[in-house]
């Protein structure tokens, strides 16, 4: 850690979250980010080399049902949110160059 | 007097005795809704028609003689993040404006078994995401107390409806203080519960390992009974936790003997307020005068807390909120060049800017060459906040701390920097990161006339022990008395 946060930086790492930002939010959230990221460095001063990470609290392994059909929401309820579809599918551009 | 100037324990006992019905409960909540919250703006939505309906036909249902549940009649307000079958659930942001969920939550299920009338959906941070509900996309929300102060986040609006007693009770969502903290500032009782406590399913997710949903009242008692209507094991939510629910509200009024309160020296420091010190304090010797001993001890990786939970939240968020890409429900962009396109331009124009800090900020913890650098190394300091906590439950039975350094910031004067912001939650993240259970509940008040909230902290599963904490101070003392009208 510790690099400099760059504009570049942002911008991919905004690709990779799939968010179009604007110039101006770039260089927002360069300035933010950076704020954010010098300020946890904080943890560097933690001696964490024994120490097992602890992704949840929760005393759960995994929770296993048995596989069976169950109810489920009708196909009209699950696409009435769609912000584009067929009657039977959801709309999505298409994907695949014609062939 | 306001019929909805008692508690909702009270409430419920002059609905049994006939004295007043479900419909002019509900009346009197539209009305003051009506009256109040276009200053206040705490309701995102208000469902006047279906609530007086329903409490009409709860109000039969009573007058026959038939059985009905454990909160019969009582309107309620649900934070605007949990999911409400054929109302909209928003979760304050542009990318959800329109959204109509096909299914109710779990809680929101068991608040209808229990014959809850719900009267609206409350403002907030959207997606939770916030200590002022500043971020809410739609309106900001003030503070019933003095309105060019901030109720406090990200479940501000469920705060301010029952501090403003528009509504008895509510419930909010706890991913680092959001009920806690808004309580504090708006001089209510609202409790996070353990981890596991209460079913997620339904409510939109923000930091699955860390949220939590609970219960807003006037008192500790009528929290103590919406904590037992919706906790439970789901198994819709497989982190929800299969173990009895206990009656918290026939034992609340039961005083604990030798009570331990124990006191981190790291939460007495620089920064926090003199006027909140000294309440805390004066609560202090209220234990102390109920024959409770007070027990120092240390939590020595508190500073470490803000960091390690910006890093997770903000970590889960970029994984939660990878769902809204215009495919399934939400906005999707107008004007796209193809499929990745449309994603980015969606979710650019959807989300607000919090929402797209915390997402920029975990995906770039969780982007290779800095996974462990931040992310690892935020799980690993994770472990030893959550072992200070059992460290600290042997030596006491309930941890006591200011739930905020100061009182009810201005509005304004925070939101446009982020750190700043983030800091201000320093008393409450740590107990989301450990899981723990803790509340908030009125212990004084600034010159300024501004509500100050103690906070008590429990180790998992106590929160019976800490409900009955609450109500020994809160039998001594009058500040839940006091309202803002």
């Amino acid at each position: 850690m510790a690099e400099p946060l760059t504009k570049e930086t942002v911008k991919k790492v905004a690709h990779l979250a799939r968010l179009k930002l604007s110039d101006a939010e770039l260089d927002l959230f360069t300035t933010q980010l950076s704020q954010v990221l010098g300020y946890v460095e904080l943890l560097n001063e933690l001696d964490t080399s024994a120490v097992e990470p602890m992704a949840h609290v929760a005393d759960i392994a995994n929770v296993f049902r048995d596989d069976e059909v169950r109810p489920s929401l009708p196909r009209a309820a699950a696409l009435s949110n769609a912000p584009k579809t067929d009657g039977e599918y959801f709309v999505v551009p298409q994907i695949l160059e014609e062939g | 007097m306001p019929v909805l100037s008692t508690s909702a324990i009270a409430l419920i006992d002059r609905l049994n005795r006939g004295d007043v019905t479900s419909f002019e409960l509900t009346d009197a909540s539209l009305n003051a809704i009506a009256s109040q919250d276009s200053n206040i703006r705490a309701f995102l939505s208000v469902n006047a028609d279906a609530a007086l309906a329903q409490a009409k036909a709860i109000d039969e249902r009573r007058k026959a003689g038939q059985t009905v549940g454990k909160l019969a009649g009582l309107p309620i307000a649900v934070k605007d993040n949990m999911c409400t079958l054929g109302v909209k659930t928003t979760c304050a942001s542009r990318i959800l404006e329109n959204f109509v969920p096909p299914y109710d939550a779990s809680v929101v299920e068991k608040l209808r078994a229990a014959d809850a009338v719900l009267v609206g959906k409350t403002n907030l941070d959207e997606f939770a995401m916030g200590s002022s509900t500043e971020n809410s996309a739609f309106q900001v929300t003030r503070n019933p107390w003095n309105l060019e102060h901030t109720v406090g986040g990200s479940s501000g609006g469920s705060a301010a409806a029952v501090s403003a007693r528009m509504v008895p009770l509510s419930l909010g969502s706890d991913t680092g203080g959001s009920i806690r903290q808004p309580a504090g500032f708006c001089g209510v009782v609202g409790m996070k519960p353990t981890y596991g406590r209460v079913s997620r399913y339904g409510l939109v997710a923000y930091a699955s390992s860390l949220d939590q949903i609970g219960p807003f009242a006037t008192d500790v008692a009528s929290a103590a009974l919406l904590l037992e209507v919706i906790s439970g094991h789901d198994g819709r939510d497989s982190t929800s936790v299969d173990r009895p629910v206990p009656e918290y509200s026939q034992t609340v009024e039961q005083p604990l003997t030798g009570l331990r309160v124990g006191i981190a020296r790291e939460h007495f420091v620089e920064g926090l307020d003199r006027e909140v010190q000294a309440a805390i304090k004066q609560s202090l010797d209220v234990y102390r005068s109920l024959g409770a001993h007070i027990v120092e001890l240390s939590l020595p990786h508190s500073k470490y807390a803000i960091a390690t939970y910006y890093l997770i939240a903000a970590s889960e968020a970029s994984s939660n909120l990878a769902r809204f890409d215009g495919v399934h429900y939400g906005h999707r962009a107008a004007k796209f060049d193809n499929l990745i396109d449309m994603y980015s331009a969606s979710r650019g124009e959807g989300f607000g800017p919090e929402v797209k800090r915390r997402i920029m900020l975990g995906t770039y913890a969780l982007s290779a060459g800095y996974y462990d650098a931040y992310y690892l190394k935020a799980l690993k300091a994770r472990r030893l906040i959550r072992r200070d906590f059992d460290a600290a439950f042997e030596r006491c039975d309930v941890l006591a701390s200011p739930i905020a350094s100061t009182p009810a910031f201005r509005l304004g004067e925070l939101v446009n920097d982020p750190l700043a912001m983030y800091l201000s939650d320093i008393y409450t993240i740590s107990a989301n990161l450990a899981g723990i259970p803790g509340l908030s509940l009125p212990c004084g008040f600034s010159s300024t006339g501004l509500p100050v909230g103690l906070q008590l902290l429990a180790a998992p599963f106590e929160e019976e022990k800490l409900l009955r904490a609450a109500r020994m101070f809160e039998r001594a003392t009058d500040w839940h008395m006091k309202s803002p009208n």
